[in-house]
C-alpha cells in the first residue's frame, strides 16, 4: 500500500505549530512508518516548484498552520488546496486568525506607519518603506504584499478539518494525525478536539459561586491554586473556550487565554466571554458596576485575542 | 433628498419595559416609528451577541430597556445587563463603532411617556450618526 502523503505548511505564524507537530514525541516514528512527508518547508528542503509540479490531489492531507496575511500565504493556500485531498487548518492562526489576526484592529497603513516611523527605536528620516518590488543590478527582487485584512484559512479556501490550539496540545495533534493515518475521519468541517464543551468542564479548580469586586491582571495577584481563577478576579477564559487541552494553564495558576476557540455552536467567542463576565460582578450599584468593568484594560484585545478574524465583525473600522 | 430613517431594534423586558411600551400605545402617545420591538423575559436575557447581530444584520442602533435598578422581576437581571453593556460599549469603541449606537435605559410599566421620549431621542441620535456600515475589506 502506498504511504499516506502528508504536507505541512506555515503561513503567517510564529513557528510554534510546526514545533507542536513534533511534540507527539516517539509517535513521530509511527507517522514516519505510515506516512511520507512530501512538503515541509520548516524542516526539510522542498521548493514551491516541487509542489507546483505535482498533479492535483496528489497530497493526501495537508496540515496548514498560520493565518492568511500576505499574497504568498494566499497563493500557497490556494495551491495546496488544489494539490491536497484533505485540507486541515492546524492551530489557532489557520483556524481563527489568532495573534496575527489582531492586526485587524488597525488599518494596514497605520501598522506600517507605526513600524517604520513611530516606534521609539525607529530611525527612518527618509521614510523608507518596504516595497513589493525593487530593481537591483542582478534583476528585480520581489517580496509578498501585506494585505489590509488578516483572514483565516477557511476564509480563503475550502477547509475539511480544524485543529484548535495555540499551539495544539500534543494529544489534540495526535487525535488529528491518528484519524488521518487510520483514515477514520470525523464529520467533515468539524473541529478536532477531545471536547466540544467549555474548558471549565475539565478544570479541577473549585468553583464556589463567588462574585468579583475587581478584575486583576495575572501579574497583580498570586491566586489560590485550588480555586477557580475567574472567581478570584482573573480573566480566565475557560467559560467561553472549547476544552480538550486538559486545562493545564488554569491548573498551573495561569488564566486560560482562550486559544482553543469558541465552544461548539458559538459564533463570536469574544462577546460570549463578555456575557459571562456580566454575571459575576459583585455589585448592585450601576455606578460601581461600571467602575469594576472599567478596570479591564483593553477588553476587545483580551476577549478577541485569538478570534478577531472569525468574529462577527472580523475587523475594526479603519481610522 | 429623503431623510435617513434609522432602523432601531428595541429589546424590551416582559415585566416593565414592554408594559411601558404597551402603555404608550394604549395612551396613544405618538413616537418615532423607527423602533422594532423584541420582547424578552428580562433585559438580562439580552446577550451582547444579539446586539452585535442586530447591527450586523442591518440595524443602525440598538436600545435595551429594562426595569429600573432594584425593580427587576428576577431581582438582579438588570444588574448583569449594566455590566455587559458597559463592557460592550468599550469593545464597540475599540471596533471603531460609535458607542451611542447602543443604549441601555430603564422604563417601568407606568412610564409610557418615558418610553416614547427614549425612542424619539434614540432615533434622533442615530439619525445624526447616519447609517451603520461595517468595514469589511
Amino acid at each position: 500500500m502506498d504511504k499516506l502523503k502528508l504536507a505541512l505548511y506555515w503561513a503567517s505564524s510564529c513557528g510554534g505549530c510546526d514545533i507542536a507537530t513534533l511534540a507527539i514525541g516517539e509517535k513521530i516514528l509511527e507517522v514516519a512508518e505510515t506516512a511520507e512527508i512530501v512538503f515541509w518547508p520548516v524542516a526539510m528542503d522542498f521548493k514551491y516548484k516541487d509542489v507546483e509540479r505535482m498533479p492535483d490531489k496528489r497530497i493526501d492531507a495537508c496540515l496548514f498552520n498560520g493565518a492568511i496575511r500576505t499574497s504568498e500565504d494566499e497563493h500557497m493556500a490556494k495551491m495546496l488546496r488544489t494539490k491536497s485531498k484533505i485540507m486541515v487548518a492546524y492551530g489557532s492562526c489557520a483556524y481563527e486568525g489568532c495573534i496575527p489576526g489582531l492586526a485587524n484592529f488597525f488599518s494596514l497603513k497605520s501598522i506600517l506607519e507605526r513600524v517604520y516611523e513611530e516606534t521609539p527605536s525607529t530611525d527612518n528620516p527618509g521614510k523608507v518603506y518596504p516595497q513589493t518590488r525593487v530593481q537591483m543590478p542582478e534583476g528585480d527582487l520581489e517580496i509578498p504584499e501585506l494585505k489590509n485584512m488578516v483572514k483565516t484559512l477557511a476564509q480563503t479556501v475550502d477547509v475539511d478539518y480544524f485543529v484548535p490550539g495555540c499551539p495544539p496540545e500534543e494529544k489534540t495533534t495526535w487525535l488529528a494525525l491518528e484519524a488521518l493515518l487510520n483514515g477514520k475521519l470525523p464529520e467533515r468541517r468539524s473541529v478536532i478536539s477531545h471536547s466540544s464543551k467549555a474548558l471549565c468542564e475539565e478544570c479541577s479548580l473549585v468553583r464556589e459561586g463567588r462574585k468579583v469586586k475587581k478584575f486583576y491582571r495575572p501579574y497583580e495577584v498570586i491566586p489560590d491554586p485550588e480555586k477557580c481563577l475567574l472567581e478570584q478576579g482573573l480573566l480566565c477564559y475557560g467559560v467561553a473556550t472549547r476544552g480538550g487541552c486538559g486545562a493545564m494553564c488554569p491548573q498551573a495558576g495561569m488564566p486560560c487565554t482562550g486559544c482553543y476557540g469558541a465552544v461548539e455552536g458559538v459564533i463570536d467567542q469574544g462577546v460570549h466571554f463578555l456575557t459571562a463576565l456580566g454575571s459575576i460582578i459583585d455589585s448592585t450599584d450601576p455606578v460601581e458596576i461600571k467602575q469594576i468593568v472599567d478596570g479591564i484594560v483593553d477588553p476587545a484585545g483580551t476577549f478577541y485575542r485569538y478570534s478577531l478574524p472569525v468574529s462577527l465583525f472580523r475587523r475594526a473600522k479603519s481610522v | 433628498m429623503t431623510r435617513f430613517e434609522p432602523k432601531i431594534v428595541v429589546f424590551l423586558c416582559n415585566w416593565c419595559s414592554y408594559a411601558g411600551a404597551d402603555l404608550a400605545g394604549t395612551s396613544r402617545i405618538q413616537y418615532a416609528p423607527n423602533a422594532r420591538a423584541i420582547r424578552l423575559m428580562c433585559s438580562g436575557r439580552v446577550e451582547p451577541y444579539f446586539i452585535l447581530e442586530a447591527l450586523h444584520k442591518g440595524a443602525d442602533g440598538v436600545l435595551v430597556l429594562g426595569c429600573h435598578p432594584g425593580e427587576c422581576h428576577y431581582l438582579e437581571g438588570n444588574y448583569r445587563t449594566v455590566g455587559r453593556m458597559a463592557l460592550l460599549k468599550k469593545v464597540l469603541s475599540q471596533f471603531g463603532i460609535e458607542k451611542e449606537r447602543v443604549r441601555l435605559d430603564w422604563v417601568s410599566a407606568s412610564e409610557g411617556a418615558r418610553f416614547a421620549t427614549i425612542v424619539n431621542e434614540m432615533t434622533e441620535t442615530i439619525r445624526t450618526l447616519g447609517p451603520f456600515e461595517e468595514k469589511d475589506a
